[in-house]
C-alpha cells in the first residue's frame, strides 16, 4: 500500500460535479463573524472591533458559548439609529470608539475593523477607515479590516478574510529564502508536533499563518511554498499567490492518510524523498492506527449524513470514509472549492452524495427519509433531530477540537463515537 | 455608534421569535441574512427546545442585494405557508434587511393567504429584544382578538384570567405558569388563557373572555395589557407574586378585583420562608450588603425581598430595562440607594467592584463579574444560560418560588459559623486569608487580583498611606469584609486629615462604624 497520497476506495473513480446537488433555499449557517470566536484566541495581541448591529453582538456571544471572557478581545460597535439618519458622521464616531478602546487596551498591536451585513449594506468603507486609523495610531496599532458579513462570508470563510487581509501585511522574503507557510489557525499542540515532523522531514523553515503575535508575521515571496491546514482558505490562497507564493497541492492532515499525504507533498516540493517522510512518520502511523483501531470497530459501517456548516465536510467525509469504514448519505458543505479539495474529492468513495449551499427544509427532508446513524449539524438542528431519535454531533466541535494531524486522528474519530455511544449508554 | 462587549439583550426580532416559538399554529417569516439563524440555538440548546423554532429566513446574500430581494422574500412566505401550515403568520425584517427597505408586510399581504399575516414593525437600531417581544405580542393580540362572546356568562361560575407574558427563553417562564395556574385555582379563579406560552391564534382569540388579566411579566405583557384594558375594559395586575409579601398582595389584588375569599391562601401561607428567615442560623443575613441587577421586574421585586424577607441591606439596584428606569428610579429613591441604568456590563461590573457587595442578584453576566471579584452570586433575571433551565420545579413566582428563591439565594453566602472561624484562624494554614471558601470554587488569584489592584490605584491617587502593621491588621480581618474595613478606614482617616493609617486608626474606624 502506497503512503503517498490518500488510499482511494476504487478504481480512481471519483465524485464527479454532476452528482453535487446544488439548493437555493434557507442556507442554516453561521455568518463569518464566528471565527473571531477562535481568531482571538489565536493571534494574542489582536483586537477584533466588528462594526454591525445588536444582532452581530449578540451572535458572537451567543455561538461563544455566553460570556466565557471577562473582557475579551473582541467588540462590537453598533450601528445606531443616529448613524444612519446621518445625525452622527460614522467615521467621526467609529474613530471615537476605535480610540476609546485603544486607551484602554495598551496591550493590542494589531486592530481588525469587521464588516458585517449592515456596514456592508450602508456601504461603510471599512479600508480607508482603516487606512485612516492606521496612520493615527501606527506605530503601536496597526489597523486591518475585513469582512466577516453573512451576507459575503459563512462561518470559516471569516477566518479566510481574516487571513486575507493579513497578508499584504507580510514582509517581502529574501529572493534567495526558500520558505514553507503553513496557512490556516491550528491549535498550538497541532503547531508543535507540526514543527517536529518537518523538522525531523528536514524542512526547517517553516512558518504559520496567522502567528500567536501581530509582529512575528512571516515573509512571503516567490520563495514561499504554502500548504493550506483547512480547506476554507481560498481568498488568502489568491492574495498569497499575488505576492509570489506557490500553493503546494495536497490533501488535509486529517486522519491517518491525510496527514501523510500532506507531509509527502511538503517533502517532494522541497527535493525530499518520500521514504523519508515513512521513516520519520512510521511510529505515529502506526500508533495512530492502533487508537483508530478502537472507533473503526464501533464505526464501521455506520450510515453518516453531513450538513454543510465548516467546509471541513469533504475531509472529514473522506476520513471516516476510508479509515473508519463508515458509510457516506450525503456530504453537504457550503462551499466546494475544487481546486483545493481535489485530492480530498478523489479519495471520496465513489458516486459520492455530495451537495453545495442548503435548502434546510429539503436537505432535512433528505436525512429523515435516509435514515442516518448519525448526522453531522449545526447548533440549531441538533437538538430537534435528537428529539426525533436521530443520533446528532454538533459540526462546531470539529472546528473547536484539534482534529489535525496523527495524534489527534483518534481524537476526531472519537467525536462522531461518543453520540452513538451515549445513545447505546442510555436506558431510559 | 456604541462600543458593546456584551449584551444584556439581542436585537429586537429575537424577541419576536421569543413570542412566534412560545405559540402554537403560528409561523415567523424573517427577512435576514443567513447569519442570523444564529438565533435557533437560543432555543435549541439554552433552553433544549426539542423543535426548531417556528422560523423561516429568507437568507439573502450579497448577490441577490442587486436582484430581487422582494420576490425571495415572497417565495419564502408562499413556501414556509406550504410547508408548515401555521394558522398565523407573523412577517418582519431582521436589522440587515431593515436597511434594503423591502416592506415584509406589504409583500406578503399581496400573496393573500388564507389566514391572518400580521406585519411586524420592529426598528433593530433603537429597540431591543424585550421591546420586540412587547411589540410582537401586542400586534398578535391586536390583531387577534375578540371581545368577550355573546355566549351567556351567568353560567360561569367562577371568575377567570389570562396569564400573560410567558415566552420562550424566558427565565423560568414554565414554571411561573404553573405556580401561578396553582395560586390561581386555590383562590377560585380559573385560567382563561396562558399566551404567548403554547397559546393557538385561538386562544388569543379568546382572551375577551376574562375577567382580568395577569401581567406576568410586564417588559413584554404590558403594551398588550394595557391595550386590553383600552379594549375591552380588562383591569391587569402589573405587579406579578414574586415573594412572600408580593405575593400575598398579588392575593389581596386578586380578591379585590372578582370578590373571591383571600383568606384561605393567606392564612395558610404555603411557604417555608418566613420560619427558615426566622430560624437563628440565618442570623448572619442580617445586613448583609446585596447588590441587585437586572430586568425590572425581577430587580424590584427582589429588592424588596432582600429587605423584608432577608434581612439584607440593599446597597445597589439597577437594570437594563430602560422602558421601565424611571420605575426603578423611584424605587432607588425609596432605598436610599442610587439607581444604574445602564446595558453597558462594564459599568455594571465598576459599580460592583465600586461597592463591594457580600451578595450579587443579576443576571448571567453578572454571574461572571461577581466569580472574578470572588462574591457569591445568584442569577434573578435574564440574561440566562442552559443552568437556568432546570430540570427540577424552580419558580420563581408564589410561595413555592419564595422556597426557591430562599434556597438559590443563601447558598452562595459564607454560612455563619464558617464566617467567623475565618475571622479567628486568619493565618489557619487552610483557612488563610487568600483561601478561597469552597462553596464558591473560585481560583484564589481570581479574588486577590481586583483587591491588590484597586488598593494600588487608591495608593497611588491618594495621599494616604498604611503602615505595615496596619497593613497586617487588615489582613487578619476576613477577606469578605476586608474591602469594607479599608474603605472606612480610609474615609475615617481622610475625615481627620490622618496621613498615615495605623492599627489604631483602623479600630477607631471600627468603633466609629460599628459592624
Amino acid at each position: 500500500m502506497t503512503q503517498g497520497s490518500i488510499v482511494r476506495q476504487d478504481d480512481g473513480a471519483t465524485a464527479r460535479s454532476g452528482e453535487v446537488i446544488r439548493e437555493r433555499g434557507q442556507r442554516e449557517v453561521f455568518c463569518g463573524l464566528t471565527g473571531i470566536v477562535w481568531l482571538h484566541r489565536k493571534i494574542q495581541d489582536a483586537f477584533f472591533l466588528v462594526v454591525g448591529s445588536r444582532t452581530c453582538a449578540h451572535l458572537i456571544q451567543s455561538a461563544a458559548g455566553v460570556m466565557i471572557f471577562a473582557e475579551p478581545r473582541f467588540a462590537t460597535a453598533i450601528i445606531g439609529e443616529r448613524d444612519l439618519a446621518g445625525l452622527a458622521d460614522l467615521n467621526d464616531e467609529l474613530d471615537r470608539e476605535v480610540n476609546k478602546l485603544l486607551a484602554r487596551r495598551p496591550d493590542i498591536k494589531l486592530l481588525f475593523l469587521v464588516g458585517s451585513c449592515p456596514s456592508e449594506v450602508i456601504k461603510l468603507d471599512l479600508s480607508r477607515a482603516a487606512e485612516r486609523l492606521s496612520t493615527i495610531h501606527m506605530p503601536d496599532v496597526r489597523v486591518l479590516n475585513f469582512s466577516g458579513s453573512g451576507i459575503e462570508t459563512t462561518f470559516t470563510q471569516g477566518e479566510d478574510a481574516c487571513l486575507a487581509s493579513l497578508v499584504p501585511e507580510m514582509p517581502a522574503l529574501a529572493d534567495d529564502a526558500r520558505e514553507l507557510l503553513v496557512v490556516g489557525a491550528l491549535a498550538d499542540i497541532v503547531e508543535d508536533q507540526f514543527r517536529t515532523l518537518f523538522d525531523e522531514i528536514g524542512i526547517d523553515n517553516v512558518r504559520f499563518l496567522p502567528p500567536q503575535k501581530a509582529g512575528d508575521l512571516a515573509a512571503v515571496g516567490p520563495g514561499t511554498r504554502y500548504m493550506l491546514a483547512q480547506p476554507f482558505l481560498g481568498d488568502t490562497a489568491r492574495a498569497l499567490d499575488e505576492r509570489g507564493a506557490e500553493y503546494v497541492p495536497a490533501p488535509f492532515p486529517i486522519g491517518v492518510h491525510g496527514t501523510t499525504g500532506w507531509f509527502k507533498a511538503a517533502a517532494r516540493e522541497f527535493g525530499i524523498d518520500e521514504s523519508k517522510v515513512d521513516t520519520v512518520t512510521e511510529t505515529r502511523r502506526a500508533r495512530a492506527r492502533l487508537a483508530l483501531e478502537r472507533y473503526r470497530s464501533e464505526l464501521a459501517g455506520k450510515r453518516i449524513f453531513f450538513f454543510p456548516d465548516s467546509q471541513l465536510e469533504v475531509p472529514l467525509a473522506r476520513f471516516v470514509a476510508a479509515e473508519l469504514d463508515m458509510e457516506l448519505i450525503e456530504v453537504g458543505t457550503p462551499y466546494l472549492h475544487r481546486q483545493h479539495l481535489e485530492a480530498e474529492l478523489e479519495a471520496l468513495p465513489p458516486a459520492t452524495q455530495l451537495s453545495e449551499g442548503q435548502d434546510v427544509e429539503k436537505q432535512l427532508d433528505r436525512a429523515r427519509a435516509a435514515g442516518p446513524d448519525i448526522v453531522v449539524c449545526g447548533l440549531g438542528l441538533a437538538n430537534p433531530l435528537e428529539a426525533e431519535g436521530i443520533t446528532t454531533k454538533w459540526s462546531i466541535e470539529l472546528l473547536f477540537t484539534p482534529i489535525h494531524g496523527y495524534e489527534q486522528a483518534a481524537d476526531c474519530a472519537e467525536l462522531f463515537a461518543r453520540p452513538l455511544r451515549r445513545k447505546q449508554r442510555l436506558v431510559i | 455608534m456604541e462600543l458593546t462587549v456584551w449584551t444584556y439583550e439581542g436585537p429586537p426580532h429575537v424577541g419576536a421569535m421569543r413570542i412566534a416559538t412560545a405559540m402554537k399554529g403560528v409561523h415567523y417569516v424573517l427577512h435576514a441574512p443567513q447569519g442570523d439563524t444564529y438565533a435557533d440555538l437560543l432555543f435549541t440548546m439554552i433552553e433544549r427546545r426539542d423543535k426548531r423554532p417556528p422560523v423561516t429566513y429568507t437568507t439573502f446574500q450579497a448577490r441577490d442585494l442587486g436582484g430581487d430581494t422582494a420576490q425571495l422574500f415572497q417565495d419564502a412566505v408562499s413556501d414556509a405557508y406550504e410547508r408548515f401550515q401555521p394558522a398565523a403568520m407573523i412577517v418582519g425584517a431582521s436589522c440587515t434587511a431593515e436597511l434594503i427597505q423591502d416592506d415584509p408586510g406589504g409583500l406578503a399581504e399581496a400573496l393573500e393567504l388564507p389566514i391572518p399575516v400580521i406585519p411586524l414593525e420592529l426598528p433593530s437600531y433603537q429597540r431591543k429584544e424585550n421591546w420586540g417581544a412587547a411589540e410582537t405580542f401586542y400586534y398578535i393580540v391586536r390583531n387577534l382578538a375578540r371581545p368577550a362572546g355573546d355566549a351567556p356568562q351567568a353560567e360561569k361560575l367562577r371568575p377567570s384570567c389570562n396569564l400573560l407574558g410567558p415566552t420562550a427563553l424566558g427565565f423560568r417562564h414554565r414554571d411561573d405558569v404553573t405556580e401561578l395556574t396553582t395560586l390561581l385555582t386555590q383562590l377560585g379563579v380559573d385560567i382563561n388563557v396562558v399566551a404567548p406560552w403554547n397559546a393557538t391564534p385561538d386562544d388569543i382569540a379568546r382572551l375577551g373572555d376574562a375577567d382580568f388579566n395577569v401581567c406576568m411579566y410586564p417588559e413584554i405583557a404590558e403594551t398588550a395589557a394595557r391595550w386590553l384594558k383600552r379594549t375591552f375594559g380588562q383591569e391587569y395586575i402589573a405587579d406579578p407574586p414574586i415573594g412572600v409579601g408580593g405575593t400575598n398582595d398579588f392575593v389581596r389584588r386578586v380578591a379585590e378585583l372578582t370578590g373571591v375569599d383571600p383568606a384561605p391562601v393567606l392564612n395558610t401561607v404555603n411557604s417555608r420562608l418566613p420560619w427558615y428567615s426566622r430560624s437563628i442560623d440565618s442570623t448572619y443575613f442580617t445586613g448583609k450588603r446585596v447588590f441587585v441587577f437586572g430586568d425590572a421586574t425581577h430587580v424590584a421585586a427582589a429588592a424588596r425581598i432582600c429587605g423584608d424577607e432577608f434581612g439584607f441591606e440593599v446597597v445597589g439596584i439597577g437594570t437594563y430595562s430602560r422602558e421601565y428606569a424611571k420605575k426603578i428610579r423611584a424605587l432607588a429613591a425609596e432605598l436610599g440607594v442610587e439607581a444604574l441604568i445602564t446595558d453597558d456590563y462594564l459599568e455594571v461590573e465598576a459599580r460592583v467592584q465600586e461597592l463591594r457587595p457580600e451578595l450579587v442578584l443579576g443576571t448571567q453576566m453578572e454571574r461572571h463579574i461577581a466569580k472574578r471579584l470572588g462574591i457569591g452570586c445568584a442569577v434573578i433575571s435574564a440574561p440566562t444560560h442552559v443552568q437556568d433551565y432546570p430540570a427540577a420545579y424552580s419558580p420563581q413566582m408564589g410561595y413555592e418560588g419564595a422556597n426557591v428563591l430562599f434556597d438559590t439565594w443563601v447558598h452562595p453566602l459564607m454560612m455563619g459559623l464558617e464566617e467567623h472561624l475565618l475571622g479567628m484562624f486568619s493565618e489557619d494554614f487552610e483557612f488563610h486569608n487568600d483561601a478561597t471558601p469552597s462553596h464558591l470554587g473560585a481560583a484564589a488569584t481570581a479574588r486577590t487580583e481586583p483587591e491588590a489592584a484597586e488598593a494600588e490605584a487608591e495608593t497611588a491617587t491618594d495621599e494616604l498611606s498604611w503602615s505595615s502593621e496596619a497593613e497586617k491588621t487588615l489582613s487578619r480581618i476576613p477577606f469578605f469584609v476586608r474591602g469594607k474595613a479599608r474603605r472606612n478606614t480610609e474615609t475615617f482617616a481622610r475625615e481627620r486629615g490622618i496621613h498615615t493609617i495605623t492599627s489604631e486608626t483602623l479600630y477607631d474606624a471600627k468603633a466609629h462604624y460599628g459592624k
